[in-house]
């Protein structure tokens, strides 16, 4: 559980949120049938009698699908076992038999877990295989399917391969699902099973959000639709508990329904209530045999899997003596390679960090050199560069590709000595004795002033937190 | 005549070029024009394609090749097995204008053998029925008595061979629709092992119970028919990768030394004394030739029709929803797309359909599905056990086909549970998977035909196939019209 803050709530309430993850497979092929599993084609080319459900045709389950999807719930830490498609059953153009094939009381993925990088772990129920629908436009009556003047559906997407990862309600803030969400779309890009884009549908995000006071059990949950942005997920978690606190403390109660979130409006609206959804009347599927992995075919997806992002944050917090938390961003960035082994040739952990956190959010950053990164934090460690002038020297490395000591060299930078540092200190005391009076006083903001003249002194040559301890140094003599 | 001619015989004068499949083909087809109009076994009658087909193989005859096992032999096909350009109806308005853009997997094989289609034989509406008369294009008249049903569903089949349309047909058999029309009709007809045949392009009744099979006059027609059609095909998951049962090789094996077992729940009550009859003497025939005949107990039998009509409706309700009107057959505009749906479905479905549909819609609801579909399954596995312990002691299982002789047309309409009971013989070998068959055995007291049914564990074609085979052989010779 994330212990991220849930102190925003009004009057000790607490938000529980389970998120359902629908992530679009990219396979070659579609899940049943031999078509591409591709995006942005001619409408109604990429079909088949198969995924567009003809009478008479039948599934054949796509291998590598099976295979994508036991890869990420084995990277989510599920158990594989026997595994059975099932038929979810209800009416809509957009499907081509009017039942999904899906998988109901024995999906292949079940009871694993994510760590976010706070290190607290979310769990995941499941994540089961499905075949995807097409893809409807209702045209005129505001877009709905019972006022529409006509719609228009294209199967290409009917078929395609998806996992829905289910987890537990174990989220108590906005800000922890959208971290849960971040790193799920990390695990699956690891382990290369999806692009995994939200933007583009290729990972669909569903919030069940409900409000309780802590310690007393879960209260009726709401579930949220249309979340196309990280950013969404998380305006519309705040909206929808709020808009649940209100009704509870006027006295109402929640009914449990499926709500749209409205991005213009910043606002979720009913869609629809518990009490017209749909029965599905899941069945086992008769056209498709289970699943039966072996425990070798289990074995060989897990030597598949790379290290997950969650291993890679324990790694280089290991070496670098910090909380995962810390290596988080360089995991991301896909640098923690490049900082473990500056670290190993003997770079200072913190600088290693604080420079990929801070000075590496650019193109060609993994192209740069480990030992040449590693020279130059020594450098800068050594006393022979200002954090400011390692900072230029690491961009242009980054662009050029030399070395450190060639690019200090051409700009001309050296470590000014401490002698010649202290003198152009004396000096502006002397000038400035009111200011210094007053820094001496404890007022912080002429301290600012002193920086910046010896800055300006010294061409920006010198280390301000050199010149911040000196100042200090004579202030306290 | 040719039109009494056995498949066996058609192919082997096609391929010696003694005769040629185009003359072949005209006699069935003049046979088809003669009577078609007071039987009706046809929804579609493929003259055209059918005389390029015959003409292709009479020229690759002439050029010295082989155009297979069944080459020139006329065959019809159920009207839900999908044909590619071929209106395909499964006699049901809803399927209205539709040509499937395929072959079904056993048409494939057929034309690969050398086999003619001649048409698209009537059903009872998507195989649901027991006497053809359920299809949307009027019934179908049993060929030895056309005030009397042919059974069904696949009774366009059965009559069509049985009125020399065709030596061998196709059928789908799902609670016994092969088995009963066969034996009301006075042909043979065969259920296989559930996963012999490749189900991919049959259009889909109940797809845990439903199995292609042959319709022939001989037991070494549907032998060979079965042959062509059966084995693993990688469009079908649930065909088993397995090699076929040689069945033509061991039909003249004779039955010495088999244990057969008369199934004592499915020979009792309910049974009429002429067909008991013919029962017992077939049981007598197979015991003369050397058999070990006795008394064997599948106790759960008797639920079987119960347990079918739970499993079979809710596999239809969820395979029969495709049919809304967005995207082929039968569309009746309305102002939106939930009352198009509604509308279409009204008008493009029967009755009968219609009363299957809500059967398996609400088997399977929220509440409901642990009492009725889950109980099902659940006898569905009692019947699977109870064969298997029946088949330890005896090596196949013999029962009457169908309760009674053909009955007319319109006299269980009315109450369909009557209509139900046609199937109780037939149905436990759907539940099970296992193959059965029924095989011609004389006539009832109204001179019509009597069918006995041989049931064999899964993958024990050969041995119902030689039972079969001593049972033909041994038939009392009778006068059936024709
Ligand atoms: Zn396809």
């Amino acid at each position: 559980m994330s212990d991220t803050s849930a102190a925003t709530l009004p009057n000790g309430w607490e938000m529980v949120i389970g998120l359902e993850v629908h992530c679009e497979l990219s396979t070659a092929t579609k899940l049943f049938c031999g078509c591409p599993n591709q995006f942005g084609n001619e409408p109604n080319t990429n079909v088949c009698p198969v995924c567009l459900g003809l009478p008479g045709s039948l599934p054949v389950v796509n291998a590598s699908a099976v295979e994508y999807a036991m890869r990420l719930g084995r990277a989510l830490h599920c158990d594989v076992h026997r595994s059975v498609f099932a038929r979810k059953n209800y009416f809509y153009p957009d499907m081509p038999k009017d039942y999904q094939v899906s998988q109901y009381d024995l999906p292949t993925n079940v009871e694993g877990w994510l760590e976010l990088p706070d290190g607290s772990r979310v769990g995941i129920e499941r994540a089961h295989i499905e075949e995807d629908t097409g893809k409807s436009t209702h045209v005129g009556g505001g877009g709905r399917i019972h006022e529409a003047g006509y719609s228009l559906v294209d199967y290409n997407r009917a078929g395609v391969p998806l996992v829905e990862i289910v987890g537990k309600p174990d989220l108590r803030t906005a800000e922890a699902a959208r971290q849960y969400v971040s790193e799920l779309r990390a695990i699956i890009l690891a382990v290369d099973v999806s692009d995994a884009k939200m933007e583009e549908g290729s990972m669909r995000v569903d919030a069940n959000v409900s409000v309780r006071r802590p310690g007393e059990p879960f209260g009726t949950r709401c579930e949220i639709k249309n979340l196309n942005s990280l950013r969404s997920l998380g305006r519309a978690i705040d909206y929808e508990a709020r808009r649940q606190i209100d009704l509870l403390e006027a006295g109402e109660r929640i009914i449990q329904q499926t709500r749209h979130w409205d991005e213009a409006d910043g606002r979720t609206h009913t869609l629809r209530s518990k009490e017209e959804a749909e029965d599905y009347r899941y069945f086992a599927e008769p056209d498709l045999v289970p699943l039966d992995p072996t425990e070798a075919d289990v074995a060989a997806i897990d030597a598949s899997i790379p290290p997950l992002p969650a291993d890679r944050r324990r790694a280089l917090a290991d070496a670098a003596g910090v909380e995962p938390a810390a290596a988080a961003m360089c995991v991301e960035r896909d640098l923690d390679g490049l900082a473990l082994v500056a670290i190993e040739a003997g770079a200072a952990p913190d600088r290693v960090l604080t420079h990929i956190d801070n000075n590496l959010a650019v193109d060609g950053a993994d192209r740069l050199a480990p030992a040449l990164f590693a020279r130059l934090v020594g450098m800068e460690t050594g006393g022979e560069l200002t954090a400011t002038q390692a900072k230029t020297v690491l961009a242009d490395m980054v662009e050029t590709g030399r070395s450190p000591e060639e690019i200090a060299a051409e700009r001309g930078f050296e470590a000014m000595d401490t002698g010649a540092l202290e003198g152009i200190v004396d000096e502006l005391i002397a000038e400035h004795s009111d200011e210094w009076a007053s820094f001496c006083d404890g007022n912080q903001k002429v301290a600012g002033f002193f920086v910046g003249a010896v800055m300006k002194a010294t061409k920006g040559q010198a280390d301000g937190k050199a010149v911040t301890a000196l100042l200090r140094q004579k202030a306290e003599a | 005549m040719t039109i009494d001619d056995t498949a066996l015989d058609l192919a082997a004068s096609v391929r010696a070029g003694d005769r040629s499949a185009r003359e072949i083909l005209d006699a069935h087809l003049a046979a088809i024009e003669a009577r078609e109009p007071e039987i009706h076994a046809f929804n579609l009658v493929t003259s055209e394609v059918a005389r390029d087909a015959a003409d292709e193989i009479d020229r690759r005859v002439a050029a010295g090749e082989d155009p297979g096992p069944l080459a020139g032999v006329p065959i019809a096909l159920k009207d839900n097995l999908c044909t590619r350009g071929v209106a395909t109806t499964c006699s049901s308005k809803i399927l209205d204008g539709w040509q499937p853009p395929y072959d079904a997997t056993v048409v494939q094989r057929l034309a690969a053998a050398g086999a003619i289609a001649v048409g698209k034989t009537n059903l009872d509406e998507f195989a649901m029925g027991s006497s053809t008369e359920n299809s949307a294009f009027g019934p179908t008249r049993n060929p030895h008595d056309t005030s009397k049903v042919p059974g069904g569903s696949s009774g366009g089949s059965a009559a069509s061979v049985a009125a020399g349309f065709a030596p061998v047909s196709l059928g789908s058999d799902t609670g016994g629709s092969i088995r009963q029309p066969a034996a009301l009709c006075g042909v043979v007809g065969v259920k296989p092992t559930y996963g012999l045949v490749s189900r991919y392009g049959l259009i889909a009744f109940a797809s845990s119970l439903d199995q292609i099979g042959p319709f022939a006059r001989t037991v070494a027609d549907a032998a060979l028919v079965l042959e062509v059609i059966g084995g693993h095909d990688p469009a079908d998951t649930t065909s088993i990768p397995q090699a076929l049962p040689p069945v033509r090789e061991h039909l003249d094996d004779g039955v010495a030394g088999l244990r057969v077992g008369i199934v004592s729940e499915l020979s009792g009550e309910g049974i009429a004394p002429d067909v008991a009859r013919r029962v017992s003497e077939a049981a007598e025939a197979l015991a003369a030739a050397g058999a070990e005949v006795g008394e064997a107990s599948v106790p759960a039998a008797i639920y079987g029709l119960s347990a079918y009509y739970l499993i079979a409706p809710a596999e239809a309700s969820s395979n029969l929803a495709r049919y809304d009107g967005v995207r082929y057959g039968l569309r009746v505009d309305a102002t939106n797309t939930p009352d198009m749906n509604l509308r279409t479905r009204t008008e493009g479905f029967g009755d009968e359909v219609k009363r299957r549909i809500m059967l398996g819609t609400y088997a399977l609801s929220a509440g409901y599905y642990d009492a009725y579909y889950g109980k099902a399954q659940k006898v569905r596995t009692l019947i699977i056990r109870d064969f298997a312990a029946a088949y330890e002691q005896f090596d196949v299982l013999l029962s009457p086909t169908s309760p009674t002789t053909a009955f007319a047309l319109g006299d269980k309409t009315a109450d369909p549970l009557t209509m139900y009971l046609n199937d109780v013989c037939t149905i436990p070998s759907n539940l099970a998977g296992d193959p059965a068959m029924s095989v011609p055995f004389g006539t009832g007291d109204d001179g019509l035909p009597v069918g006995v049914q041989v049931l064999a564990p899964a993958f024990g074609e050969v041995d119902m196939f030689r039972v079969a085979a001593v049972l033909e052989a041994a038939a009392p010779i009778g006068e059936v019209a024709r």
